[in-house]
């Protein structure tokens, strides 16, 4: 028997964030009938993220994103900051083709994600918020359905899409427990401040915004970075750092957040502002390492849960992975409920669909990048290095100029870094990032 | 801006405090002979972990944000730690 013979749902989904949701969406969309449960009170109330969305996946699933989702800002500036104590260095990078068609919106996610489950309630999907999934039910190493509390809910197949701590995906042997370098921690507050101040602050027009990734000095010599994205009326302010660097170097992880926000270049952004939330959230770093099995008999993992997330040094994405994730996904299932047969055989098009699509090709693109962004000196010394070369070509201090090339030379030359190391660095960013 | 304690941040937060059940528990055993105590003191956001003057790692559980940073680097045994019970815990108007 490939298929229980009278489930209560066809499909039940673990998890009302955006790789839950879309899937719901798209399986109520086919004709199916779907479960979602959601363990906070409301839809979205457990989610975070740092606060970027890459927006053109979603606009394929939602043709009517753009105009009615709630989303806060189209990204068109991007701001790449190497920071050091006394001196900052940045590309300015502002397009206005980012904003027609929208590239990237700001996001905050109790707002979405209620959106996005209101959706899936008028494709059909049913809702259950406030209800938190135990454990998945099995029947010969096949799972039937999940149990929450005292009720048993039985369905053909399971989405996993309990975000990246995965406990559904770990428990059904799916996934092991990740090495510290594959995981990071984002520490974030949403601090208030009216449009107009965000607008005059970050140069913006209109619902235009800006995001800044910040690395070096921020994170007291920790792998990782800082962001500041700007919202309607908030800005979105944080870190995040690498967990084997930051347990190495035994750090507190608020100190290096404080640290982040009294910044003297950062802290000028945030003068008069009024901190609304406080939240943190686990980030998975690892890249294509750290996506193992996604499809059993009975189930399929879907999102953070799948270790969907990428940071490739200048855009960091996790929630357009989790949409194309979860429209693989959808469509996968479609086909294996049409088959009658669920088994991990049946599911296996999930994985097939999600590495023809931007999510697995992506992966596989910048399976070098996590290795690339571990190297120490990314995160302080080469900052150092472009602030000094700059500094002894703006500093006229009546001493005769010498040519750029020279400054550079001297400044290499007083930097712990080598010559060679630039020049393999170089050669492996070009081919990593 | 005015710099706020991890308290005074949390105090913006809106949380359903789980009255009949904590959603962590720390082996104090493991947690000591492994260094574990000390990790999650550092690394826990929110500060729900504190160590105590006789050595022992005492849990705030209603502070918790949930992350799971606690449980990745905790040792084999040192920590249980499971998301709360439906409904309860933070729950967030911004994210």
């Amino acid at each position: 028997m490939t298929q229980t013979a009278e489930p209560d749902f066809e499909v039940i989904v673990i998890g009302g964030g955006v790789a839950g949701c879309v899937a719901a969406y798209q399986l109520a969309r086919q004709g199916r009938s779907v479960l979602l449960i959601e363990r906070g009170e409301t839809p979205g109330s457990k989610n975070l993220s740092g606060g970027v969305l890459y927006s053109r996946g979603m606009q394929q699933v939602f043709p009517d994103f753009g105009t009615e989702a709630p989303v806060e800002r189209r990204i068109t500036r991007n701001y790449i900051n190497f920071l050091n104590a006394d001196s900052s260095v940045a590309i300015d990078y502002k397009d206005a083709r980012l904003a027609d068609p929208v590239n990237a919106v700001t996001v905050l996610r109790a707002k979405l994600d209620a959106w996005l489950s209101e959706r899936c309630e008028e494709a059909g999907a049913m809702i259950m918020p406030g209800v938190r999934v135990d454990r998945v039910l099995t029947e010969g190493g096949r799972v039937v359905g999940v149990q929450a509390g005292d009720d048993e809910l039985r369905a053909h197949v399971v989405v996993a899409a309990d975000g990246v701590n995965s406990f559904i995906a770990k428990e059904a042997g799916l996934r092991q427990k990740e090495p510290l370098n594959h995981l990071a921690v984002g520490v974030k507050s949403v601090i208030s401040l009216p449009r107009e101040t965000i607008e005059q602050r970050f140069n913006l027009t209109g619902d235009e915004g800006a995001a800044l990734a910040v690395v070096g000095d921020c994170t007291q010599g920790v792998g990782g970075g800082g962001f500041l994205y700007t919202n309607l009326d908030s800005l979105s302010v944080g870190i995040v750092v690498r967990l084997d660097d930051l347990t190495a170097k035994q750090k507190v992880v608020t100190d290096i957040f404080d640290y982040f926000l009294a910044h003297r270049f950062i802290a000028p952004y945030l003068e008069g502002g009024e901190v609304l939330e406080y939240g943190c959230h686990l980030v998975a770093e690892g890249g294509l390492d750290m996506i193992g099995e996604i499809v059993m008999d009975g189930m399929v993992v879907v999102g953070d849960a799948a270790g969907l997330t990428l940071n490739t040094g200048l855009t960091v994405r996790g929630m357009d992975l989790a949409v194309g994730s979860a429209v693989a996904a959808a469509e996968a299932i479609g086909d294996a409920l049409d088959r009658k047969d669920t088994s991990k055989a049946a599911l296996a098009g999930y994985r097939d669909k999600l590495f023809a699509s931007y999510v697995g090709q992506d992966m596989k693109t910048y399976a070098k990048a996590p290795h690339f962004l571990e190297a120490e000196r990314m995160y302080e010394q080469y900052g150092e290095l472009l602030a000094n070369v700059l500094y002894g070509t703006f500093n006229l201090d009546t001493q005769p100029r010498q040519h750029l090339l020279k400054v550079a030379r001297r400044c290499l030359a007083r930097s712990p870094l080598k010559m060679r190391q630039l020049v393999r660095d170089g050669i492996a960013g070009v081919r990593a990032l | 801006m005015k710099p706020l304690s991890v308290p005074e941040r949390l105090t913006k937060n809106r949380f359903l405090l789980d009255e009949e059940e904590s959603h962590i528990e720390v082996n104090q055993e493991i947690a000591k002979a492994t260094g574990t105590g000390k990790l999650l003191v550092a690394c826990c956001p929110a500060h729900v972990y504190a160590e105590e003057p006789d050595g022992t790692i005492s849990v705030e559980y209603a502070a918790c944000l949930e992350c799971g940073t606690c449980l990745a680097v905790a040792a084999p045994g040192a920590l249980k730690w499971h998301y709360p019970r439906g409904g309860f815990g933070v729950q967030f108007r911004e994210g």
